[in-house]
């Protein structure tokens, strides 16, 4: 089972894993930690602290999660795992 | 999956006709919405137009449900899985979008300003971790219940058992927070009393889900995503238009917002609405724990986690998280908007001058509320049923001119409120009402299948009759939901809390419970079943003893002192502590013990990759 396009195959879903959750940690905590910080920048109305967690972070995780679901997709066609 | 489409009456005209049919049937429920509005001026009672839009909808809800009605088990349990990503991303919000989302959470946020987004984080950033941990590896295993992946994983029936235990707590807490919500829209807009509404409500949950299982739950909740957007919207971008001339009001929230931080500071309120970490309790470490047990909690409920079992493929089921949250977004990112214009409407009350005699003329809405129930509304720490009443309260604290502070709304009427409040026509009231009730039921339907399915095909099927015929396993489901669906009505008639902390306990018994085996389980092949099943018991523990303790002592009584908090963290937060002893007590256990076999190894090698046959095969028959 253990083959090697197998491992590669699994090492890129690991490392594409990571990306993503390295990207979450970033969206979903690392940003509004500084929230006081980005307040103070105001555009259209909001400050742009306020505006991470309302909206900001929000369209981040959409966005992402397309890109990993085309992503993951390619990997699994790269080494033909995909569903037929 | 040939083999199961055949069976069904018109499946595959159906799932091809997918577009037109909820094209018209949008097209339907505008059409139906313009009546009501003409039947309003034409002189209609606001009551009458109540029962339309809810008996309305609900009576199409029916319809689908009895149309999707099936005899069939791989359509009862997963629905044929041949559900499209799209429509299983639509299905999925409404399934996801509760009471909680589409009555709590915008009244939520106008309370708790900023300290209320952690809610809007916590619920759309776990889809994150759906799509990436456990999903696509559940869909691969073909399970018909996450309790099915466990025993497959974990070897046996113990992982199972513990799991459906796990699987059982979260969601009927849950469901007890749907049927609540439920009663909550019947008490005020069909005006019978709270405990009657709650049984009303259940009427209308239980005729979706228990002819046609998963399939008729799913078209269902298509249907109802749909009412509940449409309903979600309209108030905000009519307040949106109404205040600055411009209909998108998550963009004009900017204004909104600087509008609030000017009249707060007018009205001398020292904590803006915008400002972090200082409503209600939240600081900076109980926000970003809620977020995190929130996060957690989505990648591990049962009742979402098995959305994702019905799409033809696992390619589809990577897609169809990312329209769910899509679908998802679409609500989120419009209730802070909704929240903080609904604020500026009542600042800017406040700010024409309210006197305890004044208030009733200036906001009858106020005594409507609180005549359906004395603790929506209270002014001057007293329900404000009528001038009369108001006067005394704040003739006892000596208030002339009421001010903001002492207008005290309850945080679930606020959505259902905000279009009599902005003095939008009673037809918008009704359909906020019809949208609240979509989001509930569609809940609630998931909820309650996964709790029959569990019980129905985990402990009757698998572990106590392993050769009962198709029918009885499929009438033992459904005589099993309506049992279950009568004792959580008779919960929430308790008013056990209010629907935002019932909602989040349930997301942090699920995020204890059962996230560390389900990801595990996947991504580390060392984890063997003794620490899956010390890890689910000693994660689940801890979670549900910190959640009672704090809420109501070891004696079950909410009014007597209960346990302290420990380092402050709120009970909405509890997996704060079972979700890391869950994996600690896992992984050490584990490692302790044998490792899996060669061949469970290799069936950990087949889940990861999306090619090859389903793992579990189910006699359909």
């Amino acid at each position: 089972m253990a083959t090697p396009d197998r491992v590669s195959y699994w090492n890129k879903t690991k490392s594409l894993m990571f990306t993503m959750l390295g990207l979450w940690v970033f969206f979903g905590y690392v940003i509004h930690m500084f929230v006081e910080q980005l307040n103070t920048i105001v555009i259209f109305g909001f400050p742009l602290g306020f505006y991470m967690a309302a909206q900001g972070s929000l369209i981040a995780f959409v966005v992402m999660l397309f890109w990993f679901a085309r992503r993951q997709n390619a990997i699994d066609e790269e080494h033909g795992v995909h569903e037929d | 999956m040939a083999n199961t489409t055949s069976t069904t009456a018109g499946g595959g005209d159906f799932t091809s006709n997918l577009g037109r049919i909820y094209g018209i049937y949008t097209g339907g429920f505008i059409a139906f919405i313009i009546l009501m509005a003409v039947l309003s001026a034409m002189g209609v009672e606001n009551v009458v137009i109540g029962y339309l839009f809810m008996g309305f909808t609900i009576v199409i809800y029916a319809v689908i449900g009895v149309l999707s009605r099936t005899m069939h088990v791989g359509e009862y349990y997963v629905a044929g899985r041949r559900v499209p990503a799209l429509y299983n991303g639509m299905a999925t919000g409404a399934d996801w979008m509760s009471a909680a989302s589409f009555i709590g959470m915008a009244g939520s946020l106008y309370l708790l300003g900023y300290d209320g987004l952690g809610f809007v984080l916590g619920w759309t950033g776990g889809y994150v971790l759906v799509a990436i941990l456990v999903a696509p590896y559940l869909r691969k295993f073909g399970a018909y219940t996450v309790p099915d992946f466990l025993s497959a994983r974990y070897g046996g029936n113990l992982a199972r058992f513990i799991g459906v235990i796990v699987l059982f707590s979260c969601s009927f807490t849950y469901v007890v927070a749907q049927i609540f919500g439920t009663g909550l829209i019947s008490a005020r807009f069909l005006g019978i009393d709270f405990n009657v509404a709650v049984y009303v409500g259940l009427a209308g949950i239980l005729v979706c889900s228990m002819l046609g299982g998963m399939r008729a739950v799913t078209w269902t909740q298509v249907a109802q995503y749909i009412v509940l957007i449409i309903a979600y919207l309209i108030p905000a971008i009519w307040m949106s238009t109404v205040k600055t001339g411009i209909p998108i009001p998550q963009l004009m929230q900017g204004q909104a917002l600087a509008n609030i931080t000017a009249l707060e500071t007018a009205q001398g309120i020292a904590i803006h609405h915008i400002t972090p970490f200082a409503h209600g309790g939240y600081d900076a470490k109980n926000y970003f724990l809620l977020i995190l047990c929130l996060m957690v909690g989505t990648a591990s409920l049962p009742h979402v986690l098995m959305r994702y079992f019905t799409t033809p493929s696992v390619r589809e089921a990577r897609v169809s998280v990312a329209w769910s949250l899509l679908f998802i977004f679409i609500l989120y990112f419009t209730a802070p908007a909704y929240a903080a214009f609904a604020k500026w409407t009542m600042l800017d009350l406040v700010a024409s001058g309210l006197t305890p005699e004044n208030i009733a003329e200036k906001a009858g809405w106020m005594m409507r509320w609180a005549a359906a129930d004395n603790t929506l509304v209270q002014i001057c720490g007293k329900a404000a049923t009528d001038t009369a009443a108001i006067v005394a309260a704040c003739g006892e604290k000596g208030v002339t001119a009421l001010s903001f502070a002492d207008i005290n709304l309850n945080a679930d009427m606020i959505v259902l409120a905000t279009p009599e409040m902005a003095g939008m026509p009673y037809v918008i009231s009704g359909l906020v009402a019809a949208g609240g009730l979509a989001a509930a039921l569609s809940t609630a339907d998931g909820l309650l299948l996964a709790i029959a399915n569990a019980l129905s095909h985990d402990i009757y099927y698998k572990m106590i009759d392993q050769n009962a015929p198709t029918s009885r396993r499929l009438i033992v489901s459904r005589i099993l939901l309506v049992m279950v669906a009568v004792l959580a009505a008779y919960v929430a008639s308790t008013k056990p809390s209010d629907i935002l902390s019932m909602v989040s306990w349930a997301f942090s018994l699920a995020a204890g419970g059962l996230f560390p085996a389900l990801v595990l389980g996947v991504w580390w092949k060392r984890a063997n079943s003794a620490g899956a099943v010390a890890g689910m018991i000693a994660g689940f523990g801890i979670t549900l003893f910190y959640l009672v303790m704090t809420q109501y002592g070891a004696d079950f009584d909410k009014a007597t002192p209960n346990m302290e908090l420990w380092w402050g963290v709120k009970n909405i937060s509890s997996a704060t502590f079972g979700l890391p002893v869950g994996f600690a007590v896992m992984v050490i256990v584990s490692l302790l013990t044998r490792a899996p076999s060669r061949a469970m190894q290799d069936f950990i090698e087949e889940i990861r990759v999306p090619r090859g046959k389903q793992m579990m095969e189910e006699k359909t028959a």
